[in-house]
């Protein structure tokens, strides 16, 4: 396995610099909604202020303590997005008499809280690796859930992917997606040499064995079934895109990613066929500006029709927070957060938005890069691309790209198991980039290391070695790969 | 690995491209089509809350925006709501505009391109920016008296205009509502108020019936049949017309016949002036029998039938000959022609018909809207009378005008004599079901016959006979004077 070497830094006060930034963006951004709305700044706005700045140091702290070497581009990211989605599900509140900033608040902070347990205890993300049957099975139960009476809030919008614990609902499968990518992580880093040597060659594919298949027959099963028993297409499709692209970072095997389209284009067509929900779904977004699409009760075109107005009525520079009328748009502060966001930062404030998800999955796919690890390398590929797919999925539904599908925005939509899971989704990645970045000994050093694989990728010329100070000062936690 | 690492990483990449591009095409290139758009109800919500300019008739507003204390900025307030409700229309946040808020929508919010300049300017001057007035045509004192002379709980519209310019002097109908309860900004209530009135059977809610509704015309309709007789060269002033009592119609069992009650069993044969005093049903129904049912199409053409394009300034449902049928049997061209069966008219219609008799044959275009003003009423747009066709030659528009005044004289219209004015009129009855009480009854006239001012055209529905009458006539005659007197 190849590695890529990096110059041994902490960057944590690059990290807090950053941090000070996102805090800014952020409370502005909060600031801005009650100065536009005519409000005074009263002592929700200081003490949520308050509340995002500790959480934010709290994070930076247990980083500094625990993953110093963690990628510090990452966190500063996080926070800002998280930050705005605070500000516009409060402006939103403003609009329509809700009560989900509240809500979001205490949600962020029990998410960040969960981020910060997980670096303290969890410490190495191979750990993970351990639990990887487990993670299968927590995998399946949180899957069934939202189908088991009593448990289920049952159909809510046309999907049944909610649970009800007392007045809470909680959305497992948002939970699944990290117990999934950790299955799959730990299955393929197992069997991956297994699965690469087996199996008939036919042309330029080579194909892999039917036992091999398993897995794949697991991830296809994972998502049919959600989309069959809980109509959730969007969770559908990120588990089998998740699940696709870290079989063909384990293999490289283009084979693997054809036969996973073939097996998506069946499923696809037959569901579009069997399953009148997922037909629905294409109707009306094919048919999106029909009156009569429009007008209907189910499968109406409403939503995402009134979410484009408002991104064109946004335009290039937005109408500015607050100035705007994004409370016409149904789920306005949850599904369709970012036509609010198109709505009143414009085109040019969802470009930085998107922007700061783009670099987030860099960091992610660039701390699967440096990792020594086959399991961190899947991991980390798995979570990041599974961001990037579900930004993909809510973004491109509410510009029409394609079908509007129920997935939450990471960070920014308002949703507490959301929140929840993509926060330790970064506590991971923070995790990995931490291993990834830190200095290696293959102790005893008795020279300075020279990796064995390919020269760095990218960024500026860094050189191969271990710098001499990192090698004066060894670090406290030395693993031996 | 990191090679499959490198390449997933580029399919993320090439995703978010897909997304930018997505997003560009939103928001940039096909923003404007977006707000455009028909189903696009932003620009709407957004006037709903601005300072809509007034309303104006004689000096005063009818409707005008005041500070609001809630998050939408303004209210719009209609004053004597029910007198104009059918001309201002009313502003709702879901139902949309309707009347003059519609038809003046863009001089109100100030959005012409004209209006652009003002706008800026105020902005500058740090004034709160502010849509332009409409002052209206209406004579507040003849829309009144007009009102007050349908019964609450009868049916019936009155248009009263001026027929050398086309302007509107009154319009009204009842049962009229509060345009206020639409007009709130609580969507429950409103929402409430509007199903409501809903319910209430003949209500205007979406414009005066004066422009929007369609009646039976009745004998009205034989001023049409006239014009068309004597332009066909076939007739002249001093033909004489068969007077059956009845006429029945080869193949079939209908019949038409005269008016039982009238003195048009007097005659056997008469002249036009006759026939048209006594309004005999016969005559033109064997003249439109004569001229064929193109003839007689074109005539009503002439006199704005069949015309889905007019706008004064909101949109005049079109009067129709034939009806929805398009080749008309002779039994039912026979009825037809009389104003029954399958012929519809909105008392605008029937008021501008006259008005074009009135004026030598030229049908002047109607219109509400005297004046656009500036927020400080600097008038920037002043009406100008427009001839919209000419419906008849001259010579038949007085050779007509001379029957109707004789209709007036000594026919069955004269309860609209006015002392010492000569008044041109034609009354109306649509018949409904027999025994059955909902006919329309109607009155339509000018004068001074030799010099037309006003046209006063009436119209009750659901009334008996009698009751029609002294709504129609008696009324008409007060209008003129009150006109004639100012």
């Amino acid at each position: 396995m190849s590695q890529l070497q990096t110059v041994a830094k902490p960057r944590r006060n690059i990290e807090l610099v950053l941090l000070i930034l996102a805090l800014v963006v952020g409370i502005s951004a909060n600031a801005l909604v009650d100065l536009n709305l005519d409000r005074p700044f009263d002592s929700d706005f200081y003490s949520q202020a308050a509340v995002l700045t500790v959480l934010a140091l709290g994070m930076h702290i247990s980083l500094r303590f625990r993953a110093k070497y963690a990628d510090p581009v990452i966190l500063p990211i996080v926070v800002a997005l998280n930050g705005v989605g605070l500000a516009m599900i409060h402006r939103l509140d403003l609009a329509t008499d809700d009560t989900a900033g509240p809500r979001q608040w205490l949600w962020t902070t029990v998410a960040v809280l969960a981020a910060i347990s997980v670096i303290w205890f969890l410490r190495d993300h191979r750990v993970l690796r351990r639990f990887t049957y487990i993670s299968l099975i927590v995998s399946v139960v949180l899957l069934i859930l939202p189908l088991i009476p009593g448990i289920s809030a049952g159909d809510v919008n046309g999907a049944s992917v909610w649970i009800r614990i007392g007045n809470n609902s909680f959305q497992p499968g948002e939970i699944a997606k990290i117990t999934l990518a950790i299955f799959f992580a730990g299955y393929l880093s197992s069997n991956r040499d297994l699965i690469l040597l087996a199996g008939k060659k036919i042309g330029p594919l080579q194909l892999p064995r039917v036992r091999d298949l398993g897995p794949m027959i697991v991830a296809w099963l994972a998502s049919v079934g959600v989309l069959v028993f809980q109509h959730d297409i969007g969770t559908s499709v990120l588990f089998f895109g998740l699940f696709m692209i870290m079989i063909y970072v384990a293999t490289s095997r283009i084979s693997w990613v054809a036969i996973g389209l073939v097996l998506i284009a069946v499923g696809g067509f037959f569901a579009i066929r069997i399953f009148p929900h997922v037909g629905l779904r294409v109707n009306t977004w094919v048919h999106a500006f029909d009156p009569e699409v429009i007008g209907r009760g189910v499968g109406s075109s409403y939503q995402i029709v009134q979410g484009l107005f408002g991104m064109a009525s946004g335009g290039l520079i937005g109408s500015g927070l607050g100035q705007g009328r994004p409370d016409i748009v149904p789920l306005a502060n949850s599904d369709m957060i970012i036509a609010s966001l198109g709505e009143e930062l414009g085109m040019i404030g969802l470009f930085a938005v998107v922007l700061l998800y783009l670099l987030l999955i860099t960091r992610g796919f660039r701390a699967a890069l440096g990792t020594r690890d086959a399991f961190g390398k899947l991991l980390a590929v798995g979570l990041s691309f599974a961001i990037a797919l579900q930004c993909f999925v809510v973004i491109g539904g509410v510009t029409r790209l394609i079908p509007l599908t129920g997935l939450t925005t990471p960070f920014l939509a308002a949703g507490g198991s959301s929140l929840l899971a993509n926060w330790i989704i970064v506590a991971l990645l923070l995790l990995i980039s931490n291993a990834a970045r830190r200095p290696i000994f293959t102790a005893p050093a008795k020279e300075p290391h020279v990796p064995a694989g390919e020269p760095p990728a990218s960024g500026p010329p860094r050189t191969p070695v271990q710098t001499p100070r990192s090698i004066k000062t060894p670090s406290k936690k030395v693993i031996s790969p | 690995m990191n090679q499959a690492i490198r390449s997933s990483w580029l399919v993320a990449v090439a995703l978010f491209a897909l997304v930018f591009g997505s997003i560009t095409y939103i928001q940039f290139f096909a923003a404007d089509d977006l707000k455009n758009n028909d189903l696009n109800s932003r620009g709407l919500i957004e006037q709903f809350c601005s300072d809509r300019g007034a309303i104006l008739v004689g000096g005063q507003p009818i409707a005008e925006s005041v500070p609001s204390p809630d998050k939408c900025k303004f209210q719009r307030v209609y004053h004597q709501s029910e007198l104009y409700a059918g001309l201002t229309g009313f502003f709702s946040r879901a139902y949309g505009q309707y009347g003059i808020e519609k038809a003046e929508n863009a001089q109100l919010t100030g959005e012409t391109a004209d209006a652009f300049y003002d706008k800026v300017l105020s902005l500058l001057s740090g004034a709160q920016p502010k849509g332009r007035s409409v002052e209206l045509t209406i004579d507040p004192a003849i829309q009144q008296m007009a009102y007050n002379m349908i019964p609450d709980g009868q049916r019936g519209s009155i248009v009263v205009m001026n027929p050398k310019t086309g302007a509107i002097i009154a319009m009204v109908s009842k049962p009229s509502y509060d345009t206020n309860v639409l007009a709130g900004h609580d969507a429950t209530s409103v929402a409430k108020n509007y199903n409501r009135l809903l319910g209430i059977d003949g209500i205007d809610m979406f414009g005066s019936s004066a422009y929007t509704k369609l009646y039976s015309p009745g004998s009205v309709f034989k001023l049409v049949d006239t014009a068309a007789a004597l332009a066909s060269g076939k007739y002249n002033k001093d033909s004489v017309l068969a007077n059956p009592q009845e006429l029945s119609f080869p193949g079939t069992d209908a019949t038409l016949p005269n008016y039982v009650n009238g003195g048009c069993g007097a005659k056997t044969q008469a002249g036009f002036s006759f026939v048209l005093e006594q309004s005999c049903n016969t005559p033109f129904a064997e003249i439109a029998l004569d001229l064929g049912q193109d003839a007689i199409t074109e005539q009503a053409r002439k006199f704005g039938f069949n015309d889905d394009s007019l706008y004064f300034p909101d949109k005049v449902t079109a009067s129709k000959f034939p009806g929805s049928k398009g080749q008309l049997g002779t039994a039912e061209l026979a009825r037809s022609a009389v104003g029954q069966q399958d012929v519809q008219a909105t008392p605008l219609e029937i008021a501008m018909m006259t008005a074009a008799i009135a004026n030598g044959g030229a049908q002047m275009k109607p219109n509400l809207v005297k004046s656009i003003r500036t927020p400080d009423l600097k008038p920037v747009e002043e009406f100008t009378p427009e001839v919209l066709r000419q419906s008849t030659t001259p010579e038949i528009a007085h050779q007509i005008t001379d029957w109707m005044t004789n209709v007036v004289d000594k026919g069955i219209a004269h309860a609209a004599t006015v002392p010492g004015v000569e008044v041109a009129g034609k009354t109306g009855t649509a018949e409904g079901i027999p025994g059955v009480v909902n006919n329309n009854a109607w009155f339509t006239g000018f004068a001074p016959a030799q010099d037309p001012q006003v046209v006063v055209s009436i119209v009750m529905s659901n009334v008996d006979i009698a009751t029609g009458a002294q709504l129609t006539s008696p009324n008409a005659s007060k209008l003129i004077e009150a006109v004639l007197n100012k």
